[in-house]
């Protein structure tokens, strides 16, 4: 059976923009399917039996997650669309949100209904302004025409959606930080338990979404979950959004099947290398927090499991090739840089791990290295890994042990050459 | 009040009343279940009519929210977003982290430093570009990337960098600033 694209299905169609637009093109009738038909258990299930799976990064059952939610009880529950998309590398939910809002929101509107939820947010990161504009403009369309509030589309169901918008920090991508920032508090994340499904904002039942993830829901619903699990393979079900970026011809985003491997999406999807005289070096699967794979590596499908089974993880899916002229230990440095900017500084050993990390790339690539600080780099993530509140620090800790694994020829060699053996240097 | 806003807001930019503004912060305000949830989206508008977020600003989105000064404080030296002091009237955020390092983004830094003898933090003379560099901004498709004021001006080379900042350069002051 062809893959057929749904998420993008929408994408250099302009028309969509509008309310109108967007149902002609088959819009809101999952929507009105959920409110008419069905109950919130019974679209909760069906995302249950589809097996969609977290497209933010940890890949856990929605539908799962969904069912960690209390229903019934005193305080109000509330969901939250993540659309703080900010993982290096990422920029998906971006195009999902330039070109197709209203799925976006349809997303959000049947997965509040399944949580008997009244009051759902989208928390957009702050750089993306045109992208909130977008939202806010179709938000405001299905306000005015009795999309959303009271007796919504003719149902007895309430609901109200809020953009919030961040302001600058990847942190807030963690959803216990998030919660804190939409409470008007620093982007720091929360100690668990309690779990946001127990206590999350406002003190109340809080289930935190993907952006890509909820856009996913409408067509559980209009589809059903067999025509979902149709696609891909078992336990990685339905369409995902592939991000390639770097050294290739055509970098984009891609909707694909979980059967592909690496190779194809770089060689056939991406268009293949920018340089043809030079070849692939290193591709990031998943966004810069997941471990590095070597050019011999790139045969294994990328799916949540396969690639948990390669030693990686699929992320959010933003891949990033590098050819044979990138230096491995600046570009480690580079992404080590990331991390100690963004560190939120609640932990030490994220805190200060990151920053002694990034001190340390930097003296290797400048030639001032000794064979010591190879050992060191792990030793150092070790030392942060699973010993903060939140998996930034994790984040930070994995590509740096892996690069190190996987290329420490090249590592050596900065300590002998007293300085980077490449011309071409990621970072100035 | 007035004379700190002056002080902090070189560029006056909407000139919109503190009356005014909280006004319109009380309607921000409204669409959360609890004040404070809308303190970001505060800031933010405080920013974009005032161009920075000057030490009155930040007390009045307080009294608004129902924070103290220090809490509000706290955000603003928290999230890179917001500005204490007014960036240039056009504010370059260059993408430092990988994939645009990766297509270019060292070129771009180096022919703005050379073009306007500006480096990272840097403002040029006249106060027309600042010059910051951000972290990943999530269009990592379409690197490298520049963040001039709201906009994203994606896939740049060294020759399309130079012909928006001589448009830039050639358009006349307008009201602007992130945020």
């Amino acid at each position: 059976m062809a893959f057929e694209k749904v998420l993008t299905r929408n994408v250099g169609n302009p028309a969509v923009l509008s309310l109108a637009g967007y149902e002609a093109a088959g819009g809101y009738v999952a929507l009105r399917k959920a409110l008419k038909e069905m109950t919130p258990i019974e679209v909760t299930e069906e995302v249950q039996k589809s097996g969609l799976r977290g497209r933010g990064g940890a890949g856990f059952p929605t539908g799962v997650k969904w069912g960690f939610v209390p229903r019934g009880g005193e305080r109000p529950v509330y969901l939250i669309n993540n659309a703080d998309e900010s993982e290096p590398g990422t920029s998906k939910d971006r195009l999902l949100m330039t070109h197709d809002p209203h799925l976006v929101l349809e997303g959000t509107m049947i997965s509040a209904y399944a949580l008997e939820c009244h009051h759902a947010f989208i928390y957009i990161r702050g750089e993306y302004v045109r992208e909130y504009e977008i939202l806010m403009a179709a938000l405001t369309e299905l306000r005015e025409k009795g999309y959303l509030g009271r007796g919504m589309l003719g149902s007895d169901y309430d609901l109200q959606v809020t953009m919030v918008r961040g302001a600058g920090a990847y942190i807030c991508g963690e959803e216990t930080a998030l919660m804190n920032s939409l409470e008007g508090r620093r982007g720091e994340p929360r100690l668990k338990p309690p779990f946001p499904a127990q206590r999350g904002i406002f003190g109340s039942p809080t289930n935190v979404n993907n952006t890509e993830t909820l856009a996913n829901v409408p067509f559980i619903i209009e589809r059903g979950a067999d025509w979902f699990t149709g696609i891909g393979k078992e336990r990685n079900t339905g369409p995902k959004l592939y991000c390639v970026s770097g050294h290739v011809k055509n970098p984009g985003i891609f909707e694909l099947p979980m059967t592909i491997t690496c190779n194809e999406l770089i060689q056939e999807h991406a268009g293949g290398m920018l340089r043809p005289d030079h070849a692939i070096k290193a591709f990031i699967p998943g966004g810069s927090s997941v471990p590095v794979l070597r050019a011999d590596e790139l045969d294994v499908i990328m799916s949540y499991d396969d690639l948990a089974e390669a030693g990686t993880m699929l992320g959010s899916a933003g891949g990033i090739v590098m050819d044979d002229t990138t230096c491995m230990v600046d570009a480690l440095r580079n992404l080590e840089a990331f991390y100690a900017h963004e560190s939120c500084g609640q932990c030490t050993p994220c805190r200060q791990g990151c920053g002694w990390l990034h001190g340390l790339l930097t003296r290797l690539e400048n030639g001032g290295g000794v064979d010591a600080d190879i050992p060191l780099i792990t030793e150092l993530a070790d030392n942060i890994e699973g010993h903060t509140i939140c998996p930034l620090g994790d984040a930070a800790a994995m590509p740096a042990r892996a690069m190190v694994a996987k290329f420490k020829d090249e590592f050596r060699a900065h300590v002998a050459r007293k300085g980077c053996p490449l011309r071409d240097k990621v970072t100035a | 009040m007035s004379s700190d806003r002056r002080k902090g807001d070189p560029h006056g930019k909407s000139g919109i009343s503190d009356e005014a503004l909280r006004r319109e912060l009380e309607e921000i305000v409204a669409e959360y279940p609890e004040k404070r949830a809308g303190a970001l989206m505060c800031l933010h508008r405080a920013q974009r009519h005032r161009g920075s977020l000057s030490l009155a600003s930040q007390v009045l989105v307080g009294e608004v929210i129902g924070s103290s000064p220090a809490h509000v404080r706290e955000l603003v030296s928290f999230y890179t977003l917001f500005l204490e002091e007014s960036p240039g009237r056009y504010h370059l955020q260059l993408c430092r982290t990988l994939s645009c390092q990766l297509r270019g983004a060292r070129d771009l830094k180096d022919r703005i430093r050379r073009r306007l003898s500006i480096g990272p933090g840097g403002v040029t003379e006249d106060g027309l570009f600042q010059l910051t560099e951000v972290e990943c901004l999530g269009s990592c498709d379409s690197a490298p990337v520049i963040q001039i004021n709201d906009d994203y001006f994606e896939g740049l080379d060294g020759d399309m960098l130079d012909k928006l900042l001589d448009e830039l350069s050639a358009r006349p002051p307008a009201a602007g600033g992130q945020g």
